[in-house]
């Protein structure tokens, strides 16, 4: 029987989504090798992500708030998740692959003296974990011998969980002695503004690539705007100050899968693919008929996308009256 | 000031993979090249060595005889002063060990700032540094798109979800390199003849005197994923809509 630690993420408060992909996996993992799963919410003032949790069936929800966690050093947060996992006897700690779980996760598994799977999107009977490997060109099955294990998960791999009622008891994790803090401080967080839906979030995406060069906002934001879409970029076009770093999508950068992802200029180099080859319908518009991304789309227009898009989007916003 | 810098030899994931008989690795002509990553922490350690006065820059390297070609062509070429090689087979260590053997490394060399590649584009697991720097009980500043290194502190912007962060971490600590944090150097003729005469430490693992050498997650098999097939081809905006509201219902 195993205790799941799922390390809930939230912005300034705010529950997000990918906790809930994140819990999706703990619920397999709980059903295939039986336990139960409490969440852990770190950070300063997160009371309301612990009553955003309450109706998804954990054990209880452990709150750790302190000034000092308010923003995620890893120091701190590697520590403390791993002091929390030790008090409650949890033998497993997942948390989502997000840049703060890659940036916590490892820190706490060395604490517990556990194995790490980085970037899980399944698991087989045998306890094997599958992870994508060479930019998802195969998918390695890794197992963990250790007797603590902890797991970051794949968010687009899992449908995020619904909640089935009932509450959870909501614990407070006094966690102020010791804090791995003293050599690190936090000086600003320049954040990308935006009322769009968050990338990892959304259900279509409008990607973006270097070809779009200065018009990258002009062509995919009023197409963006008429679908509720999230904005993504290839790296090449966020490498020439195109667009945000916050928008990369591919295997260093954010992994989508939403319902519909349009590929507009984007050549589909691996590593761009590793991060959108799962959506459900690829929709790609390039000049270059020869380009691999035209390997991968379910819809294809050789096009120029200055003149395909914005009719795209007259046509779109026509049919939405 | 003295700066460790990771050459790790990758093999290339543009490159035709071919699965072992064993299923549990790569075989064949694979195609080698050094991590990117690692090409952006070598020119982040440069950069800070040129604008600091007696660094000495280390460039480690974990793998066969042939790791020893990305360690002395990748980063003592471009100007790294030296390079120490630690023998291991790639496919029977994980993150882990690799962490702890940098552990080794760094209680031999002291260092004071550790800066890796944020991931290796083979394994894809984006963990030594940060296990690294809970082995040390070091700071850490990740995924670094800015380095900036004055009066033993450095000032990193990081490139996170939502936007980029700042972090002041006080020396030593462990930073791994994002894509943007530079535009790496090619390395000159002059830089390649230089390489070869420059200090190059080869050691086995239990050289390190390492607690533990064993490994903590091993991969089992590998598999191809079920590839995507091409769609249709559409001729005009139109046809597309048409085909996105009918067929596809996806507006």
């Amino acid at each position: 029987m195993s205790k799941v630690l799922i390390l809930a993420e939230h912005d300034k408060g705010a529950l997000k989504k990918v906790t809930l992909n994140t819990l999706a996996f703990a619920r397999q993992y709980v059903a295939k090798f039986g336990g139960s799963y409490d969440f852990a919410v770190l950070g300063h003032n997160v009371g309301a992500v612990a009553t955003a949790l309450q109706g998804f069936g954990a054990g209880a929800i452990h709150v750790a708030d302190h000034a000092d966690l308010a923003h995620p050093i890893a120091s701190a947060w590697g520590k403390v998740l791993a002091d929390l996992a030790k008090s409650i006897g949890a033998d497993v700690v997942v948390g989502p692959a997000s840049t703060t779980g890659k940036d916590v996760l490892p820190r706490t598994a060395v604490r517990l003296s556990a194995g790490m799977a980085s970037d899980i999107i399944g698991m087989t009977d045998t306890g094997a974990f599958s992870r994508p490997m060479w930019a998802g060109n195969l998918t390695g099955n890794v197992k963990i011998s250790t007797a603590n294990k902890v797991i970051s998960v794949r968010a687009s791999a899992f449908d995020a969980a619904e909640a089935t009622g009932g509450s959870s008891p909501i614990q407070p994790f006094a966690s102020d002695a010791g804090l791995a803090t003293a050599r690190v401080k936090f000086v600003s967080f320049d954040g990308v503004q935006s009322t769009r839906p968050d990338l990892a979030e959304a259900a279509v995406v409008v990607a973006g690539g270097r070809g779009l060069k200065d018009r990258f906002g002009a062509i995919t934001e009023p197409l963006a705007d008429v679908l509720g879409a999230a904005i993504g970029a290839s790296r090449a076009a966020v490498d020439d100050g195109f667009a945000p770093n916050d928008y990369q999508i591919g295997q260093t950068g954010k992994v989508v899968a939403p319902q519909l992802y349009f590929a507009i200029a984007i050549s589909g180099a691996v590593q761009h693919l590793a991060g959108m080859k799962n959506s459900k319908v690829i929709v790609a518009i390039n000049k270059n008929a020869d380009e691999p991304i035209f390997k991968v789309a379910d819809y294809g227009l050789v096009a120029d996308a200055f003149v395909a898009v914005p009719e795209l989007t007259a046509q779109i916003k026509a049919l939405r009256g | 000031m003295k700066i460790l810098v990771s050459a790790k030899r990758v093999s290339d994931p543009n490159a035709k993979l071919a699965i072992a008989k064993d299923g549990k690795w790569i075989e064949g002509d694979v195609e080698y090249i050094l991590n990117h990553f690692c090409e952006n922490a070598i020119e982040c350690a440069l950069q800070i060595a040129e604008a600091n006065d007696g660094t000495e820059t280390v460039a480690v390297g974990i793998g066969d005889d042939e790791t020893a070609r990305f360690i002395r062509q990748g980063a003592l070429a471009r100007g790294i002063d030296r390079g120490i090689l630690v023998s291991a087979e790639e496919e029977t260590i994980d993150s882990d060990l690799i962490a702890r053997i940098y552990q080794g490394i760094v209680h031999r060399e002291k260092p004071d700032i550790v800066l890796l590649g944020k991931q290796a584009i083979d394994g894809d697991s984006n963990q030594v540094g940060q296990l690294l720097a809970e082995y040390l009980g070091w700071p850490q500043a990740t995924f670094a798109s800015k380095v900036e290194v004055s009066g033993g502190k450095a000032i990193v912007t990081r490139e996170v979800d939502g936007g980029l962060e700042t972090l002041e971490v006080t020396l030593p600590a462990v930073i791994t390199a994002d894509l943007r944090l530079n535009e790496p150097r090619f390395a000159s003729l002059a830089g390649i003849m230089k390489a070869k005469k420059k200090p190059f430490d080869e050691l086995e693992i239990d050289d390190l005197d390492l607690e533990d050498t064993a490994t903590k997650v091993q991969v089992v098999g590998l598999t191809t994923p079920s590839g995507r097939k091409a769609g249709v081809m559409v001729k005009d905006v139109e046809e597309l809509v048409q085909k996105l509201r009918s067929e596809a219902r996806a507006i």
